[in-house]
């Protein structure tokens, strides 16, 4: 089963439609709540990064028996140092992401720590390529 | 502690999802920083905040919150109520601080997430 969705760079006030509607797919399939519950925080990081970074993105969610695969492909600045996004606190968001409630440097460590697997493709001046996994049973 | 009671404790309105005064809620987290919220699982709980903008009903949602408490006289936006209503949300204003609130609703027995 393979959903997709678009995400606009800075529309603040849909940030999450994607992710809200993912989570209704996935209770209806009775996916296991731990591992919604794990879904859904991971996407919604990650969908608010689209928002508070790219141009733009595409969200594509591939749902099977054995396991849930989330790419999350934008066109942006792409991040210049994984280590340094991926350390707790680290942060280039802007004034407007922080009155969000987001832009603690947070997000990335969070989905790391949410998910089965994590793989980060990113070019400056291009954009960055997540993909999540989460097993199922 | 019955969200109805809750209201009447913090002589706060609800403005968004009044049918659902009845629901039992367990316990609360106050933030500002939806980042945080999301590490911070607390169903069955109710979020204290001062973020009134879509992004705090979303970040409940998330998290399977379905009481979002406003403080410092902040007011929901119709965006707000309308992702609430979707998400059979219950959204309370209240004009005391987070501080002031969290007092209130610990002393009467709510219990902090950690």
């Amino acid at each position: 089963m393979k959903f997709e969705y678009h995400v606009e760079g800075g529309d603040f006030l849909n940030a999450g439609n994607a992710s809200g509607n993912i989570k209704k797919v996935l209770k209806k399939l009775n996916v296991d709540t731990g591992v919604l519950k794990r879904v859904v925080v991971a996407l919604y990081e990650a969908e608010v990064n689209i928002v508070a970074h790219a141009y733009r993105g595409t969200i594509t969610a591939d749902i099977s028996p054995q396991k849930i695969e989330i790419v999350l492909d934008d066109e942006g600045p792409g991040i210049p140092d994984i280590g340094l996004a991926m350390q707790q606190g680290y942060s280039t968001a802007s004034t407007k992401v922080r009155e969000m409630g987001f832009g603690a440097g947070m997000g990335l460590p969070n989905i790391k720590a949410n998910v089965d697997d994590m793989k980060i493709e990113t070019e400056v001046g291009k954009g960055t390529k997540l993909t999540l996994s989460f097993n199922l049973g | 502690m019955k969200i109805s009671e809750i209201v009447k404790l913090l002589d706060a309105k609800i403005v968004c999802g009044e049918e659902f005064a009845d629901r039992e809620i367990e316990r609360a987290f106050a933030s500002d920083l939806m980042s945080d919220v999301l590490t911070t699982p607390f169903d069955n709980g109710i979020l204290i905040t001062g973020l009134a903008n879509p992004q705090s009903i979303r970040t409940a949602d998330m998290m399977d919150v379905s009481v979002i408490l406003l403080a410092r006289r902040k007011k929901a936006t119709e965006e707000m109520i309308s992702l609430a209503k979707e998400n059979d949300a219950v959204i309370i204003e209240c004009p005391l601080s987070v501080f002031h609130i969290s007092g209130i609703l610990f002393e009467h027995g709510l219990k902090p997430v950690y």
